[in-house]
């Protein structure tokens, strides 16, 4: 039973790390329908920008602000000189979005250490909880907390907002929304650094979860995430809450009991789910 | 009397595909203006050439004197030009009152006043305000998306085909709406239904195989019916 709690914690942290990634590609693609293998170079720059900054600052929350501004920045730059050339055309988008990837990774190492990173949990939330004889770890807790609010803020400005309704619209309908008298890019530009921030902030939650960091950290959790966008289905914010969580949980249980399958699983449950239902869990698109 | 929309040998391409062929066409402030035509003759093509999303590659659209063909779609629409497509294009997933937000550029006391305007012509949106578009009968869709163009205050509606796929009934009040605009705004009106569009027109432009083959006030077109029977294949 605690040993189920246990596997259960850590797979809906997991789950919530691919979720932040998962936010921004499932956007990105909905709205402006970009492949970007980029953004896993983004989580590793909030992982490394988030280590340096707490070590500078000594204050976690900082650290974790300073990985979303750090996101942010280099989403605006990918999306202006990197992205915006190849709206349209997704086989040079894939190409350069990997070549943002790579270049991304080796920054790190000429940045900071061509090393493996040490991260340190904040005091704060090191240790864990006992409840019985089932043993809480708080930053796990932690990081399911914050994966949380971030999916009803973001589920929040989508629903609410007038700009969030617009982004909305133009995963429906691109055409419609510019005839309307509204500028289209200035929303991708937009939406695409926030999507960066989120992938930076995942980063910068995980390096304290692992404990250590490295260049090419961002790829598996890449891998991940876009497994859980085309589970959850283009576009959809729920759908990759949902999807995330079963890609985090199934993880967990299988590497437990099951570790020969633990690789596998992920693209079992995405094989059928498309077979399922094609277009994801909460696709609207085709 | 000056022209609102001046249209001169407006050509687009759609790949390799010469679709028009050099579209000429003035709309006159305070009319309604129909542009007729039979399946694929380039209607639809025209009015996504002047909104500037299938844009021409020879040719000069003018609004209000000022050359406006080179500029992208969102500011061709800020210019004060209201579309609304064949599809209705509706944002599915959002509601009518979502839709009518995202559509206000302002939410001054004119777009306001508009919007309550156009909502008693169309009371069914107040009805359903809280449903999603995507939901809506065909006719409240069309409504939907013709108040959505209409709540700026846009000096002229781009109408494509409002009545397609409508009971008789829905499209005559339809058209009774588009001529209660016709004191608020100029309308170019893309109709196939000869009947109906007569009812509401001041001026028409027959268009074949993209191109314009003839112009002239509806009065003209009602006492023509050898161009009636060539193009619009009714009597
Ligand atoms: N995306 C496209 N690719 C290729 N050809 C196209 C495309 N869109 C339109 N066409 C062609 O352009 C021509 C004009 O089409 P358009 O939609 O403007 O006609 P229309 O007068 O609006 O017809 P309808 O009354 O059926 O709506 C047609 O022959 C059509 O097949
Ligand atoms: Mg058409």
């Amino acid at each position: 039973m605690d040993g189920v709690i246990n596997l259960l914690v850590n797979g809906l942290a997991t789950g919530m790390l691919v979720f932040l990634l998962a936010v921004g590609l499932t956007l990105i693609f909905g709205l402006m329908s970009v492949l970007n293998f980029g953004h896993g170079g983004l989580f590793a720059w909030g992982a490394y920008g988030g280590v340096w900054l707490y070590g500078v600052t000594g204050s976690f929350v900082a650290a974790l602000i300073g990985a979303v501004v750090i996101g942010m920045a280099l989403g605006w730059m990918m999306e202006r000189w990197v992205i915006r050339p190849v709206y349209g055309n997704h086989v040079q988008q894939i190409l350069v979005t990997l070549g943002v990837m790579l270049v991304l990774s080796e920054m790190l190492k000429v940045v900071w250490s061509p090393n493996p990173l040490k991260a340190d949990v904040p005091p704060l939330l090191s240790g864990s909880w006992e409840i019985g004889s089932v043993i809480l770890i708080k930053y796990r807790l932690f990081v399911i907390v914050i994966g949380l609010l971030v999916f009803l803020a973001v589920q929040l400005v989508l629903k609410k907002t007038k700009i969030g309704l617009i982004v909305r619209a133009g995963v429906m309908n691109k055409e419609m929304v510019q005839a309307l008298g509204i500028h289209i890019r200035t929303i991708f530009t937009l939406v695409f650094m926030v999507g960066a921030g989120l992938a930076a902030l995942g980063g910068a939650l995980l390096a304290p979860y692992s404990g250590v960091i490295f260049s090419e950290m961002g790829m598996q959790f890449a891998i991940l995430a876009f497994i859980v966008v085309v589970i959850g289905g283009m576009g959809s914010i729920q759908g990759s809450m949902l999807a995330a969580i079963l890609v985090g949980l199934s993880g967990s249980f299988l590497a437990y009991y099951l570790p020969e399958l633990s690789l596998a699983g992920n693209m079992l449950l995405m094989v059928i789910v498309l077979l399922i239902k094609p277009s994801g869990l909460f696709g609207a698109k085709g | 009397m000056m022209t609102l929309l001046q249209v001169k040998d407006m050509q687009t391409f759609i790949e390799q595909y010469h679709i028009l062929q050099g579209v000429t066409m003035d709309v006159t402030p305070g009319e309604i203006t129909v542009l007729f035509g039979r399946n694929g003759a380039g209607k639809t093509t025209t009015l996504r050439s002047i909104m500037g999303l299938q844009p021409a590659s020879k040719g000069s659209i003018h609004w209000k004197g000022e050359s406006i063909e080179r500029l992208a779609t969102y500011q061709i629409a800020r210019k004060g030009i209201g579309y609304v497509p064949e599809d209705q294009s509706m944002f599915y997933d959002l509601t009518v009152g979502e839709t009518m937000r995202i559509a206000m550029r302002r939410q001054d006391d004119r777009t306001m006043e508009r919007q309550e305007w156009i909502l008693n012509v169309f009371p069914d949106l107040r009805t359903f305000w809280n449903r999603k578009t995507g939901l809506l009968s065909g006719g409240q869709k069309q409504m939907m998306a013709i108040a959505r163009a209409y709540v700026n205050d846009n000096d002229l509606l781009l109408i494509d085909e409002p009545s397609k796929g409508l009971a008789p009934i829905m499209v005559e009040k339809l058209m009774q709406s588009i001529e209660m605009m016709k004191a608020k705004t100029t309308v170019l009106l893309v109709e196939q239904n000869f009947f109906m569009a007569q009812t509401i027109g001041d001026r028409y432009y027959m268009m074949d195989e993209g191109k314009i083959v003839h112009q002239g006030s509806m009065q003209e077109l009602r006492n023509n019916g050898e161009i009636r029977r060539k193009y619009l294949g009714i009597a």
